[in-house]
């Protein structure tokens, strides 16, 4: 059977098992459409929480970020920043919006708050955060459809729309929790199958993260040897080189982490549980299932570079031939991930730090894990794995966002403040229009993606830090935090972190708008764009509190309802 | 004006709460910001295996300790909430 063949087949079995679990999972009430009904078990709440989290990004995109992009130790943000913002979200946000006991982030918003301006604002950091993550999400089933299944991006992402429309809008959140379930074991199992080999190939450890610290079969530790081929080729070194400075990997990491915490699509998932001591436990299990990707990672970045740049130079000094490189190298360049130009003709390839002799003038972040198995000449069943394992990550973090989508327009902008006198039924119908159309609008921007979707997806978590963060936390700890505070630190937040990121990159991302340039002297302490949310945070706190305490305190009811989400059941009178 | 047992019962879950929250807080810091970033120097002089023990912080370690802490913090707030009287229904 040829690779298209079993690719064929290993994804078409995924999605069968997706539409067989959508449509034994249909929802009946608005309760079951938008938090699966507060059933879920922590333990398979921690593995949906864990496919909603890891997207296309995390599974395509992350380990060539770390290992090219960043050089090695500089990708260390993304590691420490994606996981330990669960740290934050199981002790500071998720039991408390848990014991609140409603339906979406905006929701609670409001009611702490006091105030529909307030709901409303959350809606619309809500859809900016979201809608710019989930244009991603759409290209990444696209890309991996016209890659792997060899048709054109359109009919990849009119398939991929078609399941996700499928499950999202006959089921809600129940469908979305059991698919993503099985999304996880593909796409878990897909990650780690080639990790493995690799693994076992250069140090014959099975266990990667082991691996990643053992020897090779000369005796010198992978590692080792990875720093010291870097340094021949004129590049840092692996271990040790810094992004930018050490305040810039601070702040970036920080960053990431109260993104992590503030980000609706995932704060959701926490509402499918049927306890507070549920969802403590249930972010522990996330994090598990999310770390076994998470800690495979770096030794995937670390092994891939090793392998790529020991095809190019098997020796310091010596050249790989233009023609003798392998079969895998010549299918990339193809799909244009990797390019070569034989700059001073001598017909072999330069490899170097130096981009005025560098010969390798294409290589793609995505190649590390695409390409893995082909690298290490594994069967073609491997690489249909990791055609279905991309494609899942991508799906289950799709359908997330869109259900975070459709709920806060179908219950927080129609049920609770436009129209209130709907019923029920009504509702759970709005539910559904509303995710139809999210669906198909999020179809329409991976079409069109507009000209700043590519570097969107790690500006959505600096807008959630700046934004939603600290309205959340400041809500759960101080009883003192007014609406005006919230709503003005809210919209001072994203505002601080839109302008910086528009000054350096362009306004909207359109070239040539930029009106301080994008390039580090101009950064304010040498803080990248992309690293800017906890300063946004920090506004947002300082604006809220300052505020809080020149406006009228809270009314009595909402300083009861903050005393009552502290506290998972009322303490019995004696 | 004395304290309703309620009212006490809902202060000692609180200070036990925030207690716990900067107990694990500081571990949290101090193995990421700082044992992966601030102190990753120092650190790398040590050599665990074929890691350089700052790295191994940065790309695997903090990790872990994430995990611990937080099936901690489950723990301790299950075990609080039981010697309150505080567990709710299983639904």
């Amino acid at each position: 059977m040829s690779l298209t063949e079993t690719t064929y087949w290993v994804v078409g079995a995924s999605f069968a098992l997706y539409i067989l679990i959508a449509i034994r999972s249909r929802a009946g009430t608005t309760q079951e459409f938008y938090v699966a009904g507060k059933g879920i078990h922590p333990v398979a709440n921690g593995m949906a929480t864990a496919a909603d989290w890891m997207s296309a990004a995390s599974f395509i995109s992350m380990a060539g970020l770390i290992g090219l992009s960043y050089n090695g130790y500089g990708g260390s943000v993304f590691l420490m920043g994606w996981t330990g913002g669960y740290v934050i979200l199981a002790m500071l946000i998720a039991p408390y919006l848990r014991k609140y006991g409603k339906f979406t982030v905006p929701e609670f918003i409001g009611d702490r708050y006091y105030s529909d301006a307030a709901r409303v604002v959350a809606v619309i950091c809500l859809i900016i955060c979201s809608v710019t993550y989930v244009i991603g999400q759409m290209k990444g089933i696209g890309v991996a459809f016209s890659r792997f299944l060899e048709t054109d991006y359109e009919t990849g992402l009119f398939s991929g729309m078609f399941i996700v429309f499928f499950y999202a809008v006959l089921g809600g959140m129940k469908g979305i929790t059991y698919t993503q379930i099985a999304q996880f074991c593909v796409l878990i199992f897909a990650y780690t199958v080639p990790a493995i080999f690799i693994s076992l190939q250069l140090t014959g450890q099975p266990i990667p993260q082991l691996g990643l610290g053992s020897t090779l079969a000369d005796g010198t530790y992978l590692l080792q040897k990875l720093d010291q081929t870097l340094l021949d080729l004129g590049f840092q070194e692996y271990t040790t080189s810094v992004r930018g400075s050490t305040l810039n990997m601070a702040a970036f990491t920080a960053s990431l982490m109260i993104g992590t915490a503030g980000l609706p699509h995932v704060i959701i998932r926490f509402f499918t549980v049927p306890t507070v001591r549920a969802a403590r436990a249930s972010a522990g299990w996330a994090l598990l299932f999310i770390a076994v990707l998470y800690t495979t990672a770096p030794a995937v970045a670390a092994m891939a570079r090793l392998n790529i740049m020991q095809t190019l130079a098997p020796e310091p000094g010596q050249h790989l031939a233009i023609e003798e490189r392998p079969a895998w190298f010549k299918n990339w360049e193809q799909t244009g991930l990797l390019g070569i130009d034989d700059k001073n003709g001598d017909g072999l390839i330069q490899y170097s730090a130096d981009p005025e002799t560098n010969e390798l003038v294409k290589l793609d972040n995505d190649i590390l894990v695409l390409a893995n198995p082909e690298i290490a000449n594994l069967p073609n069943w491997v690489i249909a794995l990791v055609a279905a394992g991309g494609l899942a990550a991508a799906l289950s973090t799709a359908a997330g966002l869109l259900l975070a989508i459709s709920s806060a327009i179908s219950h927080d902008l129609l049920k609770r403040t436009l129209m209130p006198d709907i019923s029920e039924r009504q509702e759970l119908t709005a539910s559904r229009l509303a995710m139809a159309v999210a669906v198909l609008g999020a179809g329409y921007l991976g079409l069109n993606p507009p000209g700043f979707a590519a570097g969107t997806v790690a500006l959505a978590f600096g807008l959630a830090a700046a934004s939603l963060f600290p309205a959340l936390l400041l809500g759960i700890f101080s009883k003192r935090v007014t609406r005006e505070g919230a709503i003005l630190g809210m919209l001072a937040g994203i505002g601080v972190t839109l302008a910086y990121v528009f000054q350096h990159k362009g306004i909207m991302f359109i070239p040539g708008t930029s009106f301080l340039g994008d390039w580090p002297p101009n950064w304010f302490f040498g803080i990248e764009p992309n690293a800017f949310g906890v300063v946004g945070a920090l506004v947002n706190f300082t604006v809220s509190l300052v505020v809080s305490r020149l406006t009228a305190p809270p009314p009595e009811s909402v300083q009861q309802l903050v005393e009552e989400i502290r506290i998972p059941v009322s303490p019995r009178s004696i | 004006m004395a304290l309703s047992d309620a009212e006490i019962v809902r202060r000692t879950y609180w200070r036990e709460n925030r207690r716990w929250m900067l107990i694990l807080g500081s571990i949290w810091f101090v193995v990421s910001l700082g044992c992966g970033v601030l102190w990753v120097e120092p650190l790398n002089q040590i050599q665990l295996g074929g890691f350089k023990l700052g790295f191994w912080f940065a790309q695997q370690g903090a990790i872990y300790t994430f995990i611990i802490l937080i099936f901690t913090y489950a723990r301790v707030m299950a075990r609080l909430e039981k010697r309150l009287g505080l567990e709710e229904p299983e639904a």
